[in-house]
């Protein structure tokens, strides 16, 4: 099932699908985010923001924003 | 032959221990000065490889490419690209680490493409077993080109291997790792052809980046190569796709991950660390503690200092024999360093706190917990790192701001920071809260002092959010904001690494702000010991005319004060004093006061060290008075009030709380925004926001 990455729940995987290359600093596609690598959701900010996520064995932290430009598959529809 | 000295740079990703590389090979010889025309930190040190080889080791900032987007990171292409550069490498050394290997190696695939000969450091290599990880070394070094030296920076293993591969930097390959111009053909044919003669990844590299570059002419090469921004940025991802697929066939061979090893310690310690309640509780807790340590545990040692240095001076001056040099010796030198050297120890407690936190992965988690409102304020999380530091000193505070993407964000953090209560406004609070804040303690264990002490942190810190949200408000600028930061795994923080760092601050510290207030103690001894007028020349005849005159009978002692306090008001600091006293006098302070703080606005620190030597050398007493005493006793001589009264106290401390009293502040911030409006905006703004609470306070208190 498609989804967009801020969707996940704490704990949750999925594979990248698809980026909004426009909107997403190249600092995080060099960290790992590209389509194809897996990624988990670790932790929410008491706040709400920001997402922590382990991308591709990389543990970042972006904001919501930058993470409703990701599209990802969940893994159980796999 | 083999050069006798080796240019080695030392690159990396942030986090992966590179410092502790750097201070494995290099010790005490180490320098930190700034790269010419920035204030981007450059640390280098020498390295002995051998009874007749050494190394000359460049600690390059952390960065996870070669594609800038700050200037820390520019500084890693700028000297990686310029061959002329008298630091450009013999050998570069890219330093990973084990867990982070996949993304680590991304920057070694782009630095093997300019074909600079290149060793892959492999550190914490002490983690492998407890990760279930396996590393076929061989291997490796076969598919990526180089040689390689897996090392753990704790363990002190592998620093010799790393040694020798240095010494034989020769024999390495310069051959790149794989061919990125695939990723568009036809448009880096095109490239090689319209300049034969350039390395084509450098060139690459020049149009892609968003900085510009001193020795390259890029213009050149934009007019014949346009593509759009956006093209560019997807064939940036192209690139960075297929370096990670080169990357993942590597590991494939030459790496064995058994996941059951792997310990979650990470993951347990987030859940409490950045959890919505414990999260926020462990972290006041932290800052307390940080407040505790600089005002309670810090004051033994200065208090020792503070008696040590005055037992000197009244030393000196009964014990060398009399004259112009002694007093300047006595009055304005030793007063002016004891000045500098007080802050000793608050400074180190301050820089132990936050080099620990930013060595044990804590600060990442600060930052994570703080972006949302932080974020609000019209802040970065990031921006916690600067305000933290401040209280250390604005300077590398400021300079701490680097990493904020966004300009906007960067910009305000900039402005407010110099709000947090910094290490040099600390002997002035002290001073002042321990004359006029009696040594109570309320519930029996909180100290009045330390409270108010509490108070005026607190305070700088509301001052720099209120002005964050004001800047906010009334800024217009225009930028997308991007915020990316890595959590790195937590460790122990490494003894030898804090320590080298404590060390590093302070002497910069001592050294920098040591300079402007020597400097200034010995000019305002000169101003205060000499005089324009002839009243100056005949102060004590003018004084025994004037007692005569009244008929007054006093002792040979009241006669020298008097003629003391008479020759300082006659003297060039008095007559300056006098003429600004019109301006200071409504916020209760005297003249004496006012030349302190004058002096104060090249850096703060300087206010008690010019009381000591106004003081003084209205003082020839042969008692040993300290200055916290001699401020106690100082009265007004005409209302015989005490001059350091609640009312000017308070005035005082509101004043050194907002006032923008730094020079070296005032010139990082025209080099971090490269314009002189923002640092005029804050002067004006922090200065006259100061004269007008300390006015308000006083006239409310008097």
């Amino acid at each position: 099932m498609k989804k967009i990455l801020s969707d996940l729940k704490i704990g949750e995987k999925g594979y990248i699908d698809e980026i909004n290359i426009d909107e997403i600093p190249l600092k995080l596609l060099e960290m790992g985010c590209l389509p194809g690598n897996l990624v988990e959701l670790i932790q929410i900010a008491p706040l709400g923001d920001p997402y922590y996520f382990n991308i591709n064995d990389s543990h970042v932290a972006i904001r919501k924003e930058t993470a409703n430009e990701i599209i990802i598959i969940t893994e159980n529809a796999i | 032959m083999q050069n006798a000295t080796i240019k080695v740079a030392l690159i990396g990703n942030p986090n992966v221990g590179k410092t502790s590389v750097f201070n494995q090979l290099t010790g005490l010889n180490q320098q930190v000065g700034n790269y010419p025309g920035i204030t981007v930190e450059k640390k280098q040190g020498i390295c002995k490889l051998s009874e007749t080889i050494k190394a000359k080791i460049i600690d390059l900032p952390g960065t996870y490419s070669l594609n800038a987007s700050s200037i820390d990171e520019n500084v890693v292409i700028e000297l990686l690209l310029n061959k002329k550069d008298e630091d450009f490498p013999d050998v570069a050394i890219v330093v990973t680490e084990v867990e982070n290997l996949k993304r680590n190696l991304l920057l070694f695939t782009q630095i093997k493409d300019l074909e600079i000969p290149t060793i892959l450091v492999i550190n914490m290599a002490d983690r492998m077993q407890l990760k279930g990880i396996e590393l076929d070394i061989p291997a490796l070094e076969k598919e990526l080109n180089t040689k390689i030296a897996l090392v753990s920076s704790r363990k002190k293993t592998g620093i010799n291997e790393l040694k020798s591969l240095i010494i034989n930097y020769n024999s390495l390959s310069t051959e790149p790792c794989l061919n990125a111009s695939i990723i568009d053909p036809e448009y880096f044919d095109n490239l090689r052809r319209a300049f034969p003669n350039q390395l084509l990844y450098k060139l690459w590299l020049v149009i892609t980046q968003d900085v510009n570059f001193l020795n390259l002419e890029r213009n050149e090469i934009k007019n014949s190569f346009t593509k759009s921004h956006s093209d560019l940025k997807r064939l940036q991802q192209k690139e960075t796709i297929k370096r990670y697929q080169f990357i993942n066939d590597t590991l494939k061979i030459g790496q064995k991950v058994d996941k059951t090893k792997a310990t979650n310690l990470r993951a347990k310690l987030d859940r409490i660390l950045t959890h919505k309640i414990y999260g926020y509780l462990i972290f006041f807790g932290i800052l307390m503690l940080i407040f505790q340590s600089i005002f309670d545990w810090s004051t033994i040692p200065m208090d020792f200092i503070d008696e040590t240095f005055t037992s000197l001076s009244t030393y000196t001056k009964n014990n060398i024999p009399a004259g112009e040099f002694t007093n300047l010796l006595s009055e304005g030198i030793i007063p002016g360093i004891s000045g500098i050297v007080i802050f000793i120890p608050q400074i180190a407690f301050l820089f132990l706190f936050i080099s620990v936190l930013e060595e044990s992965g804590y600060m990442s988690r600060v930052v994570f917990l703080m972006d949302k409102i932080m974020s609000k304020f019209g802040l970065s999380g990031k921006s916690i790192v600067p305000l933290i530091s401040g209280t250390a000193c604005a300077i590398p505070a400021i300079m701490g701001a680097r990493n904020i993407e966004n300009w906007k964000e960067r910009l305000i953090t900039i402005l407010v920071t110099p709000f947090t209560t910094c290490s040099a406004r600390l002997p002035v609070y002290s001073i002042l809260i321990s004359l006029i804040i009696p040594e109570e303690r309320v519930f029996g264990f909180l100290s009045l002092q330390g409270l108010t002490l509490m108070l005026l942190y607190l305070l700088g810190f509301g001052m720099a959010i209120v002005s964050a949200m004001l800047l906010n408000y009334f800024l217009k600028l225009n930028c997308k904001s991007y915020f990316v930061i890595e959590m790195p795994s937590y460790k122990v923080p490494m003894f030898k690494n804090v320590a080298l760092n404590v060390i590093e601050k302070t002497k910069s510290f001592v050294a920098g702000a040591g300079k402007i207030i020597l400097a200034l103690s010995v000019i305002l001894w000169f101003l205060g010991s000499h005089g324009p007028s002839s009243n100056f020349k005949n102060a004590e005849k003018i004084v025994i005319q004037e007692m005569t005159k009244n008929k007054e009978e006093l002792s040979t002692e009241a006669i020298d004060n008097k003629t003391n306090s008479y020759k300082l008001e006659n003297s060039y600091i008095g007559i300056m004093g006098k003429t600004i006293e019109p301006v200071i006098k409504p916020l209760g302070y005297d003249w004496k006061i006012g030349i302190a703080v004058v002096s104060s606005f090249a850096a703060r620190e300087v206010f008690v060290g010019t009381l000591a030597t106004i003081y003084n050398v209205g003082n020839h007493g042969e008692e040993e008075v300290t200055i916290r005493k001699r401020m106690a006793a100082e009265v007004h001589p005409v209302t015989g009030e005490k001059i350091f009264n609640f009312a000017s106290g308070v005035s005082l401390l509101l004043f050194y709380a907002f006032a923008m009293q730094c020079m070296s502040t005032i010139a990082i911030v025209k080099k971090e925004t490269n314009s002189w409006k923002w640092p005029l905006i804050q002067f004006v703004f922090m200065s006259g926001f100061a004269y007008l609470t300390a006015l308000i306070a006083y006239q409310i208190l008097k």
